[in-house]
C-alpha cells in the first residue's frame, strides 16, 4: 500500500522505520490570513481575541494542509456517507408534556419566570 | 470458568444479601473520595443521589421484590451525559453551574435497573481530545502512571474504574474516547454500534459518529451494561430497532476468524506490537484463524473525521449561547444580544472546542464545501466499504487499540496534530458506524497497560464478547491493578 496516505507526502510516514508516531514534521504552511479567521469566527459567534486570531490562523492553516490529501482520493461516483444509520425511523405522532416552563427556566443566567421568559440583551444596537 | 468480574460479583452479592447496596456504595464513595486528591476523575460526587439510590435497591429487595440486573452496583457517568439533579457541565466552564432537568436515557435505563450513580467523571471539553487534558475542571491522571495521560476524551470514566473504586463505568465515543482511555488504562471499553444506544440526553459533539458505551474491568461485565443500556428510544430518531441479544459469552474461540491490516498497523511502538502478536497467539491457541485483510483506506480516517467531527460540532455547540442556561459574559448597557452572544462563546469555550469549531465553520462555509466536507463524505464511504468486505470474510478485525501507551501529561498539548494522531486506530469504526472493544492485553516494559482492539460488523457485539470473552479466560492481564492508588 501507499503508506503516504497514512498523514500526507509532507507527514511522518507509517512504516517508516525512522519516523515516530507522533514526529510531524515541521510544516511551513502560510498562516489563514487574519481577515479569513475574523470572518468565520464571526459566522461562528466568537468574539475571538487578536491572540487568537493570529494562533488559529496558523493552526487551522496546518490542519487543513494535513486534510487536503484527501483530495486526491478517487471517489467518482461514490454516494457521499452522511450517517451510519440504515434507516430512519418514524416515530408515532403523539402529544405529550412538555418540560414545565418553570424547569426550563431555572437554568437561565437570566430570566423572568413571571412572565414564562429568558431575558437577554437588545437586539439592535 | 474464570471469576466473574465486579459488576457481575457486586450484583450477586446484593442479591443474595451478602452485602447491602447502602455498603457497597459507601465503599465506593470512600473509595472515590480518598483516590481524588490524586486522580481528579471526578468533576461531581453524587452522594446523595447514591445513596438515595441504594437504599431503596435495598428496600425493595426487603420487600422481595424482584431486583433490576444491575442492582446495587455503582457506576459513575462520563460529565457529558445529562443528570437529573446532579451537574453536568461536559468538561466546559460554559455549562459551569447547569443542572439538568432530565435524565438521558442511559441514565433512566441504569436507574430502573437497580444501578447507582456515585458520580460525574472529568473529560476534555464536550468530548474533544485525547487526553482529558482540555477540561475546565483540571487534569485528571493515569492511575498507572500519575504523571501520564489518561486518555480521553472518557478520561475519568476509565482512570476511576481502572482504580478500582468502582466496577463500571460509562463514556462516550465519537472517535475512540471509550476505547483510547481503556487501553492507556488497562481496562476494556466498549463502543457499540452507531445507534445501538440512544443518545438521548448525550451533550452532541459529533451527531453522526457519538456513541455511549460501557467502561469495565471483564468483558462479560461490559456487555451486562451495554445490555441494560441498548435498545430503542423513542426520544433518539437515530437509535434502531434492531432487538438487542442476550449477550451471553461461553469462552469459546473455536472457528473464529479474526482480520488482522498488517499493512496499517505498522510502525508502531514495539512494546505494543509484541503484546499484540502476543494476543493473537493466545486466540490461534484458544481455536481462531488468524488472516490477512486490507483496509485501505483506514489510513484517511483521521483527516476524514476533523473534517466530518468538526463540521458537526460547529452546528451542535450552536445552542451554548448564553441565553436558556449555563455561562454568560458580564453584560453591559450598551451590549446587544450578539455582543453577548460573541464574548459568552469567546470566553465560555476553551481554546480545542474554539479550534474545532473554527475549523468546522471554515469547512462549511461557501466555497469550501465541496473540496472538503463533502468529499470527507466520500471518502468516509470508502472506509465503511473496506470494513463491508473484510467482514465478508472474518468475523472481526484486530488491531492495536493505539499506536503507543499513555503518553506523559502535557507532551501533546502544544500540537493539536499530534494529539489527533492517537486515534489511529480508534476513528475508523465511529466513521463506519460499527461496534469496537478494546481490552488489556499486556504492558509496556516500564509498566503501562497496552491494549487490544477487536471491531466486529455492524449490529455484532455479539462477535467482540465471544472473542473477548475467550481472551479474557486465557490471560490475565484484566486482573493486574495499579498500585499508585490502590484501595
Amino acid at each position: 500500500m501507499d503508506h503516504t496516505l497514512y498523514a500526507g507526502a509532507t507527514h511522518a510516514c507509517l512504516g517508516c522505520a525512522e519516523s515516530s508516531w507522533y514526529d510531524l514534521q515541521d510544516m511551513s504552511v502560510t498562516p489563514l490570513p487574519a481577515e479569513e479567521v475574523r470572518r468565520i469566527a464571526s459566522l461562528a459567534h466568537l468574539a475571538l481575541t487578536d491572540e487568537e486570531v493570529g494562533l488559529f490562523g496558523r493552526q487551522l492553516a496546518e490542519i487543513l494542509e494535513y486534510v487536503r490529501q484527501i483530495q486526491s482520493v478517487d471517489t467518482a461516483g461514490v454516494i457521499p456517507m452522511s450517517h451510519a444509520s440504515a434507516a430512519g425511523y418514524e416515530r408515532p405522532d403523539t402529544p405529550h408534556e412538555p418540560l414545565p416552563r418553570l424547569e426550563a427556566l431555572k437554568n437561565a443566567p437570566e430570566a423572568a419566570p413571571e412572565a414564562g421568559l429568558f431575558k437577554v440583551p437588545r437586539v439592535m444596537a | 470458568m474464570s471469576a466473574p468480574g465486579p459488576v457481575i460479583h457486586t450484583r450477586d452479592l446484593v442479591a443474595r444479601g451478602e452485602r447491602t447496596a447502602e455498603a457497597v456504595t459507601r465503599a465506593a464513595l470512600d473509595a472515590v473520595t480518598r483516590q481524588e486528591p490524586a486522580l481528579g476523575a471526578y468533576t461531581a460526587v453524587a452522594t446523595e443521589r447514591a445513596l438515595a439510590q441504594a437504599v431503596a435497591v435495598d428496600q425493595a429487595r426487603a420487600r422481595g421484590e424482584a431486583l433490576g440486573p444491575l442492582a446495587g452496583v455503582p457506576i459513575a457517568v462520563k460529565d457529558n451525559i445529562s443528570t437529573q439533579g446532579v451537574p453536568t457541565t461536559g468538561g466546559s466552564k460554559i455549562l459551569a453551574g447547569y443542572v439538568p432537568p432530565f435524565d438521558a436515557t442511559v441514565m433512566a435505563r441504569l436507574a430502573a435497573a437497580g444501578a447507582v450513580l456515585v458520580g460525574k467523571t472529568n473529560c476534555d471539553e464536550f468530548a474533544m481530545g485525547s487526553s482529558t487534558e482540555n477540561s475546565a475542571y483540571g487534569v485528571t491522571a493515569n492511575p498507572w502512571a500519575l504523571d501520564r495521560a489518561p486518555g480521553g476524551s472518557s478520561g475519568g470514566s476509565a482512570a476511576t474504574v481502572a482504580a478500582r473504586a468502582v466496577p463500571a463505568s460509562l463514556g462516550s465515543d465519537t472517535g475512540g474516547s471509550i476505547r483510547q482511555p481503556a487501553a492507556f488504562c488497562g481496562i476494556v471499553g466498549l463502543k457499540p454500534t452507531y445507534g445501538r444506544v440512544s443518545r438521548y440526553g448525550l451533550l452532541a459533539y459529533a451527531s453522526s459518529l457519538d456513541q455511549i458505551g460501557p467502561f469495565a474491568i471483564t468483558v462479560e461485565d461490559a456487555a451486562a451494561v451495554l445490555a441494560v443500556i441498548a435498545g430503542h428510544d423513542g426520544h433518539d430518531a437515530t437509535s434502531s430497532a434492531q432487538p438487542v441479544p442476550a449477550w451471553t459469552n461461553d469462552g469459546d474461540a473455536r472457528g473464529l476468524r479474526i482480520g488482522v491490516p498488517r499493512a496499517f498497523i505498522e510502525g508502531v511502538d514495539a512494546a505494543v506490537a509484541q503484546a499484540f502478536e502476543q494476543s493473537l497467539s493466545v486466540w490461534r491457541d484458544r481455536g481462531a484463524t488468524i488472516v490477512d485483510i486490507a483496509l485501505p483506506n483506514a489510513p484517511l480516517a483521521i483527516p476524514v473525521y476533523y473534517l466530518i467531527a468538526t463540521a458537526e460540532a460547529s452546528s451542535n455547540l450552536a445552542r451554548y449561547d448564553g441565553a436558556r442556561y449555563g455561562y454568560r459574559t458580564t453584560v453591559t448597557a450598551k451590549d446587544t444580544l450578539r455582543d453577548m452572544y460573541e464574548r459568552t462563546r469567546d470566553e465560555g469555550f476553551g481554546a480545542e472546542v474554539k479550534r474545532r469549531i473554527m475549523l468546522g465553520t471554515y469547512v462549511l462555509s461557501a466555497g469550501y464545501y465541496d473540496a472538503y466536507y463533502l468529499k470527507a463524505q466520500q471518502v468516509r464511504a470508502k472506509v465503511r466499504d473496506d470494513y463491508a468486505a473484510a467482514f465478508a470474510t472474518v468475523d472481526v478485525v484486530a488491531t492495536p487499540t493505539t499506536p503507543t501507551p499513555a503518553f506523559k501529561l502535557g507532551e501533546k498539548t502544544a500540537d493539536p496534530l499530534q494529539m489527533y494522531l492517537a486515534d489511529i486506530f480508534t476513528v475508523s469504526a465511529n466513521l463506519a458506524g460499527v461496534p469496537a472493544l478494546s481490552l488489556p492485553c499486556g504492558f509496556s516494559p516500564d509498566g503501562l497497560p497496552i491494549g487490544c482492539q477487536l471491531t466486529a460488523a455492524m449490529w455484532d457485539e455479539a462477535a467482540l464478547i465471544r472473542a473477548g470473552a475467550a481472551f479474557q479466560q486465557a490471560t490475565e492481564w484484566h486482573l493486574r491493578a495499579p498500585a499508585a492508588v490502590s484501595a
